[in-house]
């Protein structure tokens, strides 16, 4: 049995979890049209390959990775290239994003994959195929895994901390891969530890998944892999409190687990690492869990670029039911119009009805009774951050570590006057982001203000230098003619 | 709106009314040993602070419901009227009350933004500008030399007449610790003070069953979790300490420390007076430095000033240091303790 450790802080909020695991995962019917998103990751937009009026096949990359943090985008069927645009996506803001739209032919024919055996194969090129397979992080932070899987010359990864926890309320998708595809995930985890080298894999499932627990138990044998059943609290999830957790180390703000020898990644992360390298099939569809002001809440695996209101529709919404978030309720953001597609990135959907999430009370003055420093996980003092954020004394709020704040929302969620804390956080951020730039821009205008004051006195003196050499030259002309 | 969508449903108003609510054994033990005036002390102090409240909020244009629903200018008023005299004019509760309200909360900005615990203001006020009216503490009801009425002692509340023939001196004492301070003084020996009628097991005659009743609403405060163990533990430690140090020393000028906890203000001050967050500090390291503070300061004035308790002033003077207390005790953060 392995000694647990704790982080501070957390919260129990009502799980809902329940709702949406008494059915076992559905393929979602293919719609009738797809909108796939070229930016559905981390770093730069993927370059579209094809054209309208192209005919793809299921697998077929139509985005390109640019860049070195970027990743490709694939057809997830077979079709016709009907449109490349700006389309609305699901982004908090609602601005439109460059999609291709994809209009399948029911067909759904593969185009030719090439399954690798990993075992004889240097992980440099096992990177490359995951890159053009689009492999992402399935946990919501969908950031390319074979930059996570280079752990780079001279580092050395102990740990491989696979995720399963999924502490926010609601969201069961994982539960439901890990009960259903516990061997995959198992598979996946092996060639990413033949990647990195690392001695241990710990597989971190809170302990309100039980079947979770046992059918990924059943489905590994030998060491040094091990299932480890953490405490059920949020954010237990978190990549660095599930660290903390399973390996006692705290990664601080601004540094990567990988300096410190632990590489996480979640669970549906590395079912498609396994599906990428050993059948050859990119990312195309994603478990997702529609729930909420819905009467058949359950898991869906649903295809990229699938419509947001189509699986909604599926689970038949309740009458009442207005609006959705995308994510956990916790950390996820409301769709600005549920008319977007599924991306790399909606591991939940959770459909809103004012008697589920009815509208926050008026806030009240803080009364500073700390109920918030005692639940933040990040050992913040979240009361001061409000009172510096909300006077705009943004120098002191980032002296008491304001980016060091995680955005968990547990303040907000316990706080007894119904402060909406992490705004003023997120507020306080973009603000000294702003300032930083203009510092940036004005800096940089100083800069080359000074350097054409430099050129024009440097100009003004070579001229005066110029005229005075040849006034002199004249002279001793002259003087010289007249001496003749 | 963005994340997170959800709360808890706790409120301002709730903690406020738990804390209320713990308060209730406190009183009841005082109607008990010490009859009936304290609710009317209570009341009038309630009803001076709600209606305060209203016109104060009303002044500075903020919400009037939602703010006396907060509750937190009715613990202010009981909080004050459980520290002075039960029998005390009425005039003198509805100053306090007002000087608590108005100034030392509403004139720095309301709920949240007072530097000093409104009630203290309002006792320190009161005890030095009426420090008779504020040391007339009615005697227990056993010892008492007479007993009057209820109707009796509202006639003295409000229109300052007591029945025919009778001293206010027969219906009140000084109180343990004053009485313990003017015996010394008199060169008595402490064992021969301690036996005196108005001392009961540990504290007090009746007191020391009301300090027993805050400490059950103060463990009923922490079972809830509305207050932290750090205020309440240091402080009972600093006076354990300090009084134990004294007692050691020199045991026949010193009390022992069970005195210093069962009399006074010691218990309300522990779990009622300084855990209010607002004026406190909020890490907890401050919270114990805080506590500690007040704790040693409440003995030193208690012993050595000229008040009868130093409670008030101890907890006013530790608020001065709260923002430096919390800007030194700042907890590292995740990821960079050492």
């Amino acid at each position: 049995m392995k000694l647990l450790h704790r982080f501070n802080g957390g919260i129990h909020p009502p799980q809902h979890k329940t709702e949406s695991t008494r059915l076992p995962i559905l393929s979602a019917p293919i719609p009738e049209k797809l909108v796939i998103p070229l930016h559905q990751h981390i770093g730069t937009s993927a370059k579209p390959l094809v054209a309208a009026g192209d005919a793809v096949l299921k697998g077929q990359m139509i985005g390109k990775a640019e860049g070195y943090v970027s990743s490709s985008v694939h057809a997830p069927t077979s079709g016709k290239i009907t449109a490349i645009g700006y389309e609305p996506a699901p982004h908090p803001s609602g601005l439109r994003d460059l999609c291709i739209t994809l209009e399948p032919d029911g067909l759904d024919a593969w185009i030719e994959r090439h399954p690798l055996d990993y075992l004889n194969m240097d992980p440099s090129s096992l990177r490359n195929r995951l890159r053009d397979a689009g492999v992402v992080g399935l946990g919501g932070a969908v950031f390319p895994s074979f930059i996570k899987l280079n752990p780079g010359s001279g580092k050395k990864i102990k740990t491989l901390v696979l995720n399963g926890a999924e502490c926010e309320p609601y969201i069961t998708c994982d539960d439901m891969l890990m009960r259903e595809r516990a061997d995959e995930i198992i598979a996946g985890a092996k060639i990413m530890r033949f990647m990195l080298h690392a001695e241990e894999v710990l597989i971190g499932i809170e302990d309100n998944k039980p079947e979770a627990i046992a059918a990924m138990r059943a489905a590994l044998k030998e060491a040094p892999f091990e299932v480890i059943p953490v405490p059920t609290i949020y954010p237990g999830g978190g990549a660095k409190q599930l660290i903390r957790v399973l390996t006692g180390i705290e990664v601080p703000a601004g540094e990567r687990s990988t300096d410190l020898g632990v590489q996480c990644f979640n669970v549906a992360t590395a079912l498609s690492v396994y599906r990428a390298i050993a059948h050859g099939e990119p990312v195309l569809s994603r478990i997702v869990t529609i729930t909420g002001a819905v009467n058949k809440p359950r898991n869906y695996e649903a295809l990229i670029g699938t419509p947001i209101d189509v699986l909604i529709r599926l689970a038949a919404p309740v009458k009442d039911s207005d609006g959705a978030i995308m994510g956990g309720p916790m950390m996820g953001f409301e769709l600005p119009s549920t008319c977007v597609p599924l991306v790399k990135a909606t591991n939940c959907i959770i459909v809103k009805s004012a008697t589920l999430f009815p509208p926050a009370p008026q806030p009240m003055p803080c009364i500073r009774c700390g109920k918030c420093a005692e639940s933040c996980p990040a050992d913040l003092q979240p009361q001061e951050l409000y009172w510096f954020s909300k006077a705009g004394n943004f120098g002191k709020a980032q002296e008491y570590a304001l980016f060091d704040c995680i955005e968990c929302g547990c303040c907000s969620y316990v706080c007894p006057s119904h402060i909406p804390l992490v705004q003023f956080y997120r507020y306080a951020k973009s603000e000294i982001w702003a300032q930083e730039r203009e510092k940036k821009a004005s800096d940089l205008a100083r800069i080359r203000h000074e350097l054409r004051v430099d050129r024009m006195e440097r100009e003004k003196r070579e001229k005066a230098e110029r005229l005075a050499q040849k006034s002199a030259q004249a002279r001793t002309q002259m003087n010289s003619e007249e001496e003749t | 709106m963005s994340s997170p969508h959800l709360t808890q449903t706790n409120s301002v108003s709730e903690i406020m009314l738990k804390v209320l609510l713990a308060l209730v054994p406190a009183i009841a033990a005082n109607v008990w040993f010490f009859g009936p005036a304290v609710l009317v002390t209570l009341s009038l102090a309630s009803v001076t602070a709600l209606v305060l409240e209203t016109v104060m909020l009303k002044l500075r244009g903020r919400p009037v419901v939602p703010f006396l629903m907060d509750g937190s200018a009715l613990l202010t008023a009981w909080l004050l009227a459980l520290s002075i005299p039960p029998m005390g004019p009425w005039w003198l509760i509805v100053t306090g009350t007002a000087f608590a309200i108005v100034i030392a909360k509403h004139l720095y900005g309301g709920l949240g933004s007072n530097p000093f615990n409104p009630a203290m203001v309002g006792y320190a006020v009161l005890i030095i500008s009426f420090p008779v009216q504020m040391t007339q503490w009615l005697a227990p009801a056993s010892i008492a030399l007479s007993h009057i009425d209820f109707a009796a002692q509202l006639d003295y509340m409000f229109f300052h007449v007591l029945p025919q023939g009778m001293q206010l001196d027969a219906l009140t004492s000084a109180t343990p610790l004053d009485t313990l301070k003017t015996q010394l003084h008199l060169d008595k020996p402490i064992s021969a003070i301690l036996s005196l009628p108005i001392y009961g097991e540990v504290g007090g005659k009746g007191g020391e069953w009301v300090a027993g009743a805050y400490l059950a609403g103060g463990l009923y405060l922490l079972q809830q979790r509305i207050i932290s163990w750090h205020v309440p533990a240091a402080f009972i430690a600093a006076i354990c300490l300090t009084a134990g140090a004294f007692h050691l020393f020199d045991p026949a000028h010193h009390a022992s420390p069970w005195l210093h906890l069962a009399a006074g203000a010691t218990m309300i001050g522990a779990f009622f007076i300084l855990t209010d967050p607002v004026t406190g500090p909020t890490t907890p390291k401050g919270k114990l430095i805080f506590a500690f503070g007040a704790g040693f300061l409440t003995y030193l004035i208690r012993v050595y000033g000229s008040y009868p308790d130093g409670a008030a002033f101890a907890v006013l003077l530790m608020n001065i240091c709260v923002p430096l207390i919390d800007a030194y005790t700042q907890p590292p953060v995740f990821g960079k303790k050492k």
